[in-house]
């Protein structure tokens, strides 16, 4: 395992403590002693899985599961229906390709690609897997190629320094494609055990800024064939649907392996990331829990239904 | 040969033109056209209507009053004869969301005495700092003298970020290195009374609505700078809970105003919904873009349709017009409502096509379509293959297609150095579409059914006249369904 969990699940499930709290206090309400399976009910407890930003879709089919183990008579008390929402999620969201162990280079460096949609977290989570990383005594180098907005360099570079690792960059406006061929250079000149290259924000929307996304993991690939290692999209957990479309498109112009969940310290929940996991297949590999480099969990199926349903 | 559009996979063309009109349309087959709405006869059309919010991220909290409040306006109602029950339920949905969501109100209250002082609020990476660019070019456009202040100490390199913006604006910017906010902002006032900006505009740090510590520091901004305006900035892709964290900046801070940001991808927008509802403050601008330009204010109707996953069919005409010969268009239009469509009108639309350029990227502001349009690409050929079969025709046959029979169509596919297929496909389209029209025109009476062809007209134009588009586009605007 590359991530040593220590003590730090706690900090997940505090972040998740309030919507543990919320959900289960108001399922329990809803499965009070003598209801009725009805649809009233079916409502209701469809509405709390919107609630947590799963949508409709994948909420009805939830649902429907529910309903059809209520026909068969799998529940006997209300503490049933948690148990069985709470194995679905994490039967859904776990799987060998879940959970934050970062695919290792066969021989260093190994790439790890951070893309998404604007001021969704990027950059702050790549300072923290620079920090994990670091710990682990990894020799780790940042690429600043988010060449476009206004001091997104410098904000790379302040992390840099506090995390005392190196970066390559340049001038805002040059050649974002550029700055990752001369980081995979680096990286191999320097014996760099790690590379974390940063992107621009950019929405899955536009074509021209997708290729250019395209054209930096080429570019990375044309140095380092194997690379990117690891190609992580960093989802806001308080975005709803949108978020499957994102993850669908940025998809198809690089080769993402997962998510890393950020901002899930706040009252959103990140039920999205199960539409997600049905409809586009990636897992869930990290969650960001606050804004420093310490602020980061390993994902945790298990720790994360529970979490929601406990 | 096919038209650009009817060379997208099906899926796209199914997810461009399906829309809530067609579903509600579907919902309502069965209700005839007398008698009145009723609360039992509506109820799965509302259904329809619950689902589209739900996917579009509106709270479902605020989905289930909004379903309510419609239900009651909508029972009782007579079904008008002229229009089907699924488009009057459109109609009764869409006004209500835009007189939830309105009305348009770029107002700024100015300070008589004194810089007017503008707040900006809201979680971390909504879009504050380039929204406070955003709001100083539009100030200076309108002849004020802003003064940005950077009150964001906590993110790294926050402060140089709104220092690049003001540079470019030529807009000054007060920065201090250190320091609590509040005291910053202090100052920053008083600076800008020596400096004489009539305008102050304050980026604070993003912060989580739960942050204790920090809702403090903001409320004691507020409470020491006594702004004017306090904007909360809104991500456009905000899920369910953007009526914990609105509803908690309002807690904390006298809103009065709201920015929308990040429209400019294909997010459905519910949250704008969300947020009106539990603050009850005007939704006064909207982010379309990372340049400072793209800033617009805020219009109800637009996102009542993109809600409802209608597409944002006006900005998208508007996008259009930009490329568009406006009299040409309406020229077209024109010949759809007096049925007198011909071959010469239609070579005019597909020049017009050719005029738009990134066609892609309009069409990706369509919700749910952005994502699928990789890989498809608006082929300039086919354009070039029907216009050259168009050239072919003499004047005559262009104003009388149906003039054409095997010895002209062959004609006209060697003149165009096309096949007798493409020509045959064609004129096949052609009288579809004319068809199409026909029964459009008897539908939409009025003026409203004419500002709905034009408009058509227009996307029409950008679209090709593709028949099989044309027909699910014209459900998604209320037309018949076959
Ligand atoms: N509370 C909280 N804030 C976070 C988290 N991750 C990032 N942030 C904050 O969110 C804001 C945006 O983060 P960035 O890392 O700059 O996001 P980005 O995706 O690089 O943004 P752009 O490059 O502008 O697209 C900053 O204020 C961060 O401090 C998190 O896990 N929790
Ligand atoms: N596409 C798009 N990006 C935006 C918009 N507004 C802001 N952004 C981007 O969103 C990210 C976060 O914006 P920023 O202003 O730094 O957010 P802040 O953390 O709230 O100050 C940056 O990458 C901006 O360029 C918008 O309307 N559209
Ligand atoms: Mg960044
Ligand atoms: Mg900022």
């Amino acid at each position: 395992m590359a991530f040593g969990l220590g003590g730090a699940l706690g900090k997940l499930r505090a972040g998740l403590q309030k919507t543990r709290e919320k959900l289960s206090q108001s399922l329990k309400g809803l499965f009070a002693i003598g209801r009725k399976l009805d649809q009233d009910l079916i409502d209701e407890l469809e509405e709390k899985l919107i609630a947590a930003d799963m949508g409709p879709a994948t909420a009805t089919q939830i649902i429907d599961e529910v309903k059809a183990a209520y026909k068969a008579r799998a529940f006997k008390d209300p503490n049933d229906v948690y148990v069985f929402l709470k194995d679905k999620i994490r039967a859904l969201l776990g799987g060998p390709d879940a959970g934050g162990d970062i695919r290792f280079a066969a021989t260093p460096p190994t790439v790890v690609l951070v893309v998404g949609v604007n001021g969704s977290g990027k950059t702050t989570s790549i300072a923290k897997l620079a920090s994990i990383l670091t710990k682990e005594k990894k020799k780790v180098l940042l690429a600043a190629c988010d060449t476009f907005r206004a001091a997104a360099v410098e904000q790379l570079e302040i992390w840099s320094q506090r995390i005392g690792v190196e970066i390559i960059k340049a001038q805002t406006g040059a050649d974002p494609a550029a700055v990752a061929f001369d980081a995979a250079d680096a990286a191999v000149a320097r014996k760099v055990d790690v590379l974390l290259v940063d992107t621009a924000g950019r929405l899955h929307t536009k074509e021209n800024l997708m290729q250019e996304l395209g054209k930096i993991q080429r570019v990375i690939k044309k140095k380092l064939p194997d690379a990117p290692h690891e190609v992580l999209l960093v989802l806001d957990a308080t975005t709803g649907q949108n978020a499957i479309a994102q993850a669908k498109t940025f998809r198809e112009v690089v080769d993402v392996t997962g998510l890393f969940l950020a901002k899930l310290d706040g009252t959103a929940k990140g039920g999205v990331v199960i539409g997600i996991r049905n409809e586009v297949g990636l897992p869930v590999k990290f969650v960001g829990v606050g804004e420093t480099p310490d602020d980061v969990e390993r994902f945790d199926p298990d720790a994360f239904a529970e979490a929601l349903f406990e | 040969m096919r038209f650009p559009l009817a060379d997208c996979n099906s899926p796209i063309v199914e997810s461009m033109f399906e829309s809530i009109t067609e579903k509600l349309t579907a919902a309502f087959s069965r209700l005839t056209s007398r008698g009145k709405l009723t609360e039992a006869n509506i109820q799965e059309g509302l259904r329809e209507v619950r689902q589209a919010l739900l996917e579009a991220d509106v709270n479902f909290k605020v989905a289930k009053d909004f379903i309510a409040s419609v239900t009651a306006k909508a029972v009782g109602k007579e079904v008008i004869e002229s229009i089907r029950p699924g488009q009057q339920i459109v109609k009764i949905v869409h006004d209500e969301l835009v007189a939830l969501m309105g009305p348009t109100d770029g107002y700024i209250h100015w300070q008589s005495s004194g810089p007017t002082v503008i707040l900006m609020a809201g979680l971390q990476g909504s879009g504050k700092t380039t929204t406070c660019g955003k709001l100083a070019k539009y100030l200076v456009k309108k002849g004020k003298r802003p003064l940005l202040v950077a009150a964001d100490v906590q993110r790294p390199a926050a402060i140089q970020q709104l220092q690049v913006l003001g540079k470019d604006l030529g807009v000054p910017v007060y920065a201090e290195p250190s320091g609590r906010p509040p005291k910053i902002c202090e100052r920053a006032i008083g600076h800008a009374k020596e400096t004489d900006r009539d305008v102050v505009i304050l980026d604070t740090a993003g912060r989580l609505h739960i942050d204790a510590a920090l809702m403090q520091e903001v409320k004691e901004v507020a409470d020491r700078t006594k702004p004017d305006e306090i904007f909360l900035v809104c991500d456009a892709m905000t899920g369910q809970d953007a009526v914990n964290s609105a509803s908690a900046f309002h807690a904390q801070l006298p809103l009065t105003g709201v920015v929308l940001t990040k429209l400019d991808g294909d997010a459905r927008g519910g949250a704008a919904m969300s947020v009106k509802a539990v603050t009850g403050k005007p939704i006064k601008f909207v982010g379309l873009g990372e340049k400072l330009d793209e800033f617009d204010e805020f219009h109800p109707d637009r996102m009542a349709s993109r809600i409802l996953g209608m597409g944002d069919v006006i900005t998208l005409v508007e996008k259009a017009q930009a490329s568009l010969e406006q009299g040409k268009v309406e020229k077209a239009a024109e010949a759809f409502m007096k049925d007198q469509f011909t071959f010469v009108d239609f070579l005019e639309m597909m020049q017009q096509v050719k005029k738009m350029g990134k066609m892609k990227d309009i069409l990706s502001m369509i919700p749910g379509l952005g994502s699928q349009l990789k890989g498809v690409d608006v082929d300039d050929k086919d354009i070039g293959r029907i216009e050259a079969i168009v050239q072919s025709m003499t004047i005559t046959e262009r104003l009388h297609p149906e003039l054409f029979n095997g010895s002209r169509r062959k004609r006209v596919a060697q003149g165009s150095g096309t096949s007798v297929e493409a020509v045959n496909q064609l004129l096949r389209d052609f009288q579809q579409m004319r068809k199409m029209m026909k029964q459009m025109k008897g539908m939409m009476g009025g003026k409203l059914g004419r500002a709905k062809m034009a408009q058509f007209a227009k996307l029409k134009g950008k679209g090709g006249p593709d028949s099989e588009a044309f027909r699910k586009f014209q459900g998604g605007l209320g037309g018949p369904k076959r």
